[in-house]
């Protein structure tokens, strides 16, 4: 049998974001970021119109603006007035709409919206493979460099700091991370799914781990399968790939699930 | 200054328009076990994260010997179920040591069975020794105790404080703590401040206890702790002479000169 080649990108690209999502998801998971990460995501469109409104890379445009937003919501962190998640709620729809306005009034490019919102990992370029993995190699080692500080600050911030890890840092760093992950990972869900992507398989790999590293791996390999099936019933059924990934993700999740709950009832 | 871990002097630390402490001066001493007892909101919790460098005071200073080592017992520590972590992998999150010096100080802290048990399913008192544990592995100068017997039935906060006071004299560490009943750290604790923003009084426990201030802000409360104090430590005050007999509640009020 003989894959076309836009197949072979597309399973590469979404293999290879698989594999750093797999262990950032986890971090999202454990940290209650959710809604952070798609705050970000959120802000990435603005990003892209930046992008092409100053003839920059669009990817190099969404890292900063998305470092630039993560840095904002960290120091609105403090005040009191607002909870956690109405803040959230407030800059990630105002990004979003931000991104929607500046790019109708780029009318020098034709914007393909849809392609941004849920990914067009079929149209993946040579260019944005190299984004990919240049992007994946550089987040999974700085997030290998700060696992164990990360993981520390996790489980007891204060008691992190009071042993010695640099607590800032390590979360500006973390937040880099993040930024560069949604950059990369746009291309192959889009801005709405991005966040699915770092939550599902993480979430899906939990009931088999015992160890948090443990639970990092089978994330990925979550992560993996979800590609491997979503593009197959993409091309099977000729249903957009994104979001066939995404519910390939959730279809492994309850199963898991399921599957651990009654292994569980046996064992008693 | 070298006979002294670490020294808070004069610090005043405010929490938006609120002072939460006010001219506040202590030290401890190697060895030397000092509780803070006082009311909620009182800043204890506050001071203890002054002293680590957590929070920046508004005035006043703090000088902590060269090079010393905190080993820390936070409030609470909750694991939520979706990070899956056992005892093994917490305790290597502060500081890599071998696997005999951790068997080893999880037989110290008497709980070594529970090596390989995930940390969300521990009960308060096991978890309590495991952070004591965790503390330990870093070989502290001072130890550092937040309520360190909270979510303990009150038969295992004694053991919990009779340890503390065990491994001070093993290892040699001072040991700064926080709790809100002075009869149960009583016996294991050498100088006592009484603090309610400001250090209302200090001493050695008896003195603090007979302390006006500390009656004027306890009041009803330690004639509570007396009547649960004798209720488990019957052999404690059989000891010093007096006859404890039946139940704790008809000693409520009781006196105990």
């Amino acid at each position: 049998m003989i894959m076309d080649d836009f197949l072979i990108r597309a399973l590469i690209a979404g293999l290879g974001v698989a594999v750093v999502a797999g262990p950032l998801g986890c971090f999202v998971v454990w940290r209650r970021m959710a809604y952070f990460g798609a705050a970000l995501a959120h802000s990435a469109l603005f990003g892209v119109a930046l992008g092409l409104l100053l003839e920059i890379s669009p990817t190099l445009a969404i890292v900063v603006v998305c470092i630039a937003v993560a840095l904002i919501l960290v120091s609105m962190q403090g005040q009191r007035q607002l909870a956690g998640d109405t803040l959230l709620g407030i800059l990630a729809h105002a990004m979003l709409a931000l991104g929607l306005v500046v790019t109708a009034l780029v009318d020098t490019v034709r914007v393909d919206l849809m392609a941004y919102l849920f990914g067009d990992i079929l149209a993946v370029s040579d260019i944005d493979l190299y984004w990919i993995f240049g992007g994946g190699v550089l987040a999974l080692v700085a997030l290998a460099v700060i696992w164990r500080p990360l993981l520390a600050m996790t489980v007891h911030e204060e008691l992190a700091a009071v042993e010695g890890v640099p607590v800032a840092r390590t979360r500006l760093m973390f937040m880099v991370i993040i930024a560069i992950v949604i950059a990369v990972a746009m291309k192959v869900v889009g801005i709405l799914l991005i966040v699915s992507l770092l939550i599902i398989p993480a979430a899906a790999a939990r009931p088999f781990a015992r160890t948090p590293e443990a639970m990092a791996i089978l994330a990925i390999v979550a992560g993996c399968i979800s590609v491997v099936l979503g593009l197959g019933s993409s091309m099977t059924w000729d249903i957009p790939a994104g979001p066939a990934i995404v519910l390939a993700a959730a279809v492994l999740f309850l199963v898991g699930g399921l599957l651990r709950k009654t292994s569980r009832s046996y064992e008693q | 200054m070298t006979d002294i871990l670490v020294k808070v002097d004069d610090l005043s630390v405010r929490r938006g328009d609120q002072f939460s402490l006010s001219h506040v001066s202590l030290a401890v001493k190697p060895r030397e076990i000092i509780t803070i007892v006082g009311p909620n909101g009182a800043g204890k919790s506050t001071l203890l994260r002054t002293m680590m460098g957590l929070i920046r005071p508004e005035s006043g200073v703090i000088i902590r010997k060269p090079g010393l080592k905190i080993g820390y017992l936070p409030q609470t520590l909750t694991i939520d179920p979706v990070l899956p972590l056992t005892v093994r992998r917490f305790l290597s999150l502060g500081v890599n040591v071998s696997k005999g010096t951790r068997q080893a100080l999880m037989e110290e802290v008497g709980v070594p069975h529970l090596i390989d048990r995930p940390m969300d399913v521990l009960s308060g008192g096991e978890l309590r020794r495991v952070l004591l544990a965790r503390a330990l592995l870093r070989d502290p100068d001072l130890l550092v105790l937040d309520e360190p017997v909270q979510g303990v039935d009150v038969s295992g906060q004694v053991e919990i404080y009779d340890l503390i006071a065990r491994l001070r004299d093993e290892h040699g560490f001072g040991v700064i703590m926080v709790s809100h009943d002075l009869h149960l750290v009583m016996s294991a604790t050498d100088h006592v401040v009484c603090l309610n923003q400001h250090v209302c009084c200090d001493g050695t426990p008896e003195a603090v206890q007979a302390h006006p201030e500390y009656v004027a802000l306890f009041g009803d409360r330690v004639a509570a702790g007396l009547a649960l104090y004798a209720h488990h430590h019957d052999h404690d005050h059989d000891a010093h002479g007096n006859v404890i007999p039946g139940s704790g509640d008809g000693h409520a009020g009781h006196d105990h000169g």
